[in-house]
């Protein structure tokens, strides 16, 4: 029984990660259908900054806003040079250019910073909670809560102020939008800020659990991407669902089946998902007129 | 015409450029891993190259010639690896070779440097690379056999038989699994469970559950390198195992004790250098000199703390070198003969002694048995 439960937190633990970058997935899906692909490297920044701003001599918070609002900025850049100058472009090429983004800071992180592995401390120390005999690390604490938080806002926002449904607005007919008043390019803006800001939280949150070099973005951006798809892509409560059903997918499987299919068995799932469900679980059906 | 005027005097300049160089220097070529996936094993080695190039050169060279280094950076991919290399071979008209970050672009470049009889010195772990021996083909590092070995030798001694494995699914962990796995009876030792795990995974405690719930598991062994091996020691501690946890070479370095934290690491053994306990080296250690020069050297030209992984640049440099000095020519194929005839160089993984039926030239002597304690490597033989 405590080895289900040590599963159970394990999945969640990892679940919450992947779910933070789905949740930033999508941000700037809803304001512009765009897979932003360069997610996990604004995880991977918010990281990196955090971890040599402190190593500089700076505390840990301090350290950690500097990140968030360095890696937002780098958000808004993106947007500006890449995104708006290609505006008018078929969606699967700004996608292309947020692969090439990715590529780009991944680069320049290995030239700011460096190439090695690197954390810094846990919030609130090292030692692991015992529950019912399974344990669990407090820094898991803050990174579940640190996805709930975020998602709660998310929802919030969508859902509540004139600016989300702007956003909303927005990514469903960029013309009627415009027509009704709402300032286009600013909601792109705000969106890359926003969803960078959320990728760069990500990391200070995950950094002391997973660790961090210039070369994380990839795999958390492919892990979050499946968990934004299982969920339904541009839905915030399924990037929340769909990323801890993942983490908890692979958790059980490396428990009870074997540890060498558990990235498969998450993708085959998604798969399964996919035929059956091709939206998602929360995704909406929708048709396209031609 | 225009492009025909500039390939012809692009060709005028590459022959005159050649010409003058051949005179005087001796080419030293060099294809490494320092960006990419395995940039933390060629990043360091690529440093050490560039530093004792120049630190030879200041002194005078190899009677008298200086070494020029042409450094290629691979990225980790074996196809660029190969072209590189060939490039070496046929442009750059190298007499020798270093590099081979990774098993993977080691064996690119060996097919090159075998085929064309230049002597190539690997600074990668895998075993198939030297056994069976390929005439032009040497290397440093000890192979992950002999850290399973080691590692075994080292169980028997504390009477443990019974043992679960988790094992990293990049190339090193797999292959040293399967070598752990292979050589465990020669040292009567029992794997009960055996468990994987991919390079960036953020939690392995379903995998060490399950070793948990084994009946009698006596020790965990980890072969793995990088973030992988830092996660299952923090994981250990999270579960509180009260069983020995077995670490990798692949892992030894200042840095793993950093990321998996001092109260995780407390306790881990593994096989490693003399580079990692340089302070605890006696002063009549054969090695001390040549562990120390290098870290000395290393820190105040890099301001960073050196790894194994730079130390097995630094002992392919110091046997190529030796090498040509006594092959007292830039002919390749006197090169390789003086480099099978090493004995007994001092390098910082260990001491070596080549001969023709061995191109690795060391024993399990050159590994020490390292265990962390309060934060710091300790030696446990």
């Amino acid at each position: 029984m405590d080895a289900l439960l040590q599963f159970i937190f394990s999945g969640l633990t990892v679940g919450a990660v992947y779910a933070l970058v789905a949740l930033g997935f999508t941000i700037i899906y809803n304001a512009s259908d765009v897979v932003n692909f360069a997610q996990g490297e604004f995880v991977m920044l918010g990281g990196m900054i955090t971890v040599f701003a402190f190593e500089a001599g700076l505390p840990l918070p301090l350290a950690a806003v500097i990140a968030v609002l360095v890696t937002a900025a780098i958000g808004v850049a993106l947007n500006k040079l890449a995104i708006e100058p290609a505006r008018g472009a078929p969606v699967v090429s700004l996608i292309i250019i947020t692969i090439g983004a990715s590529i780009l800071i991944r680069g320049a992180a290995q030239l700011v910073f460096d190439k090695q592995l690197h954390r810094f401390p846990s919030f609130s120390g090292d030692d692991p909670i015992a529950i019912f005999g399974a344990t669990i690390l407090p820094q898991s604490l803050w990174v579940i809560g640190g996805a709930i938080a975020v998602f709660v806002g998310l929802w919030l926002f969508f859902t509540h102020t004139l600016t989300g449904k702007a956003v909303l607005a927005t990514a469903n007919n960029r013309l009627a939008a415009q027509l009704v008043g709402i300032n286009t390019g600013w909601v792109m803006t705000l969106s890359f800020g926003l969803s960078a800001a959320i990728g760069a939280l990500a990391g200070v949150l995950v950094t002391p659990i997973t660790l961090v070099s210039y070369d994380v973005g990839v795999a958390l951006a492919l892990k979050g991407f499946a968990a934004a798809m299982l969920g339904g892509m541009g839905n915030p409560k399924g990037a929340l669902l769909g990323g801890l059903l993942l983490g908890l997918f692979e958790a059980l499987t490396a428990g009870y089946l074997s540890s060498q299919y558990k990235d498969a068995m998450a993708f085959i799932v998604i798969l399964g998902v996919l035929f059956v469900m091709p939206q998602g679980i929360f995704g909406k059906k929708t048709t396209e007129r031609v | 015409m225009k492009a025909k005027t500039i390939h012809t005097t692009a060709l005028a300049t590459l022959i005159a450029l050649g010409a003058t160089a051949s005179q005087a220097e001796i080419r030293l070529g060099a294809s490494l891993s320092a960006t990419g996936p395995a940039a933390f094993l060629g990043d360091p080695q690529a440093k050490t190259l560039e530093m004792l190039v120049e630190k030879l050169n200041a002194n005078g060279g190899i009677n008298g010639e200086e070494i020029e280094l042409t450094l290629y950076d691979d990225g980790g991919d074996p196809n660029k690896a190969r072209t590189f290399a060939t490039r070496l071979v046929e442009d750059d008209e190298v007499v020798a070779i270093i590099g081979g970050s990774t098993t993977g672009t080691t064996m690119s470049i060996l097919s090159v440097a075998d085929d064309e009889g230049i002597p190539f010195i690997s600074l990668a772990g895998a075993i198939s690379i030297i056994d069976p021996v390929r005439v032009n083909v040497f290397k440093t590092p000890h192979t992950d056999r002999m850290a399973c070995e080691k590692i075994f030798a080292d169980m028997t001694a504390q009477g443990i038989t019974n043992i679960g494995m988790i094992s990293g699914t990049d190339g090193f962990g797999a292959s040293m699994q399967a070598q752990c796995k292979d050589v465990a009876g020669t040292y009567g030792i029992t794997v009960l469970a055996d468990e994987t795990y991919g390079p960036q995974d953020a939690d392995v405690t379903p995998q060490l559950t399950r070793i948990r719930n084994t009946e009698g598991v006596q020790a965990v062994l980890n072969p793995g390198f990088g973030q992988g091996p830092a996660i299952v020691t923090r994981n250990v501690a999270q579960l509180g195992f009260d069983i020995p946890l077995y670490g990798s070479h692949g892992v030894a370095s200042n840095a793993f004790i950093e990321l998996a934290g001092p109260e995780a690491a407390e306790g881990v053994r593994l096989p490693g250098t003399a580079l990692l306990i340089a302070d605890l080296l006696a002063e009549n250690d054969p090695q001390y000199a040549v562990v120390t020069s290098y870290i000395s050297s290393y820190k105040a030209k890099y301001d960073q703390d050196v790894s194994a992984f730079g130390g097995y640049a630094h002992d392919a440099f110091a046997l190529m070198t030796d090498a040509m000095a006594r092959a007292g020519s830039d002919d390749p194929s006197d090169i390789r003969d003086a480099l099978e005839a090493t004995s007994g160089l001092v390098g910082t993984t260990g001491i070596y002694t080549f001969s023709p039926e061995d191109h690795l030239g060391l024993d399990l002597s050159a590994f020490r048995m390292l265990e962390i304690k309060d934060g710091r490597w300790t030696s446990a033989d």
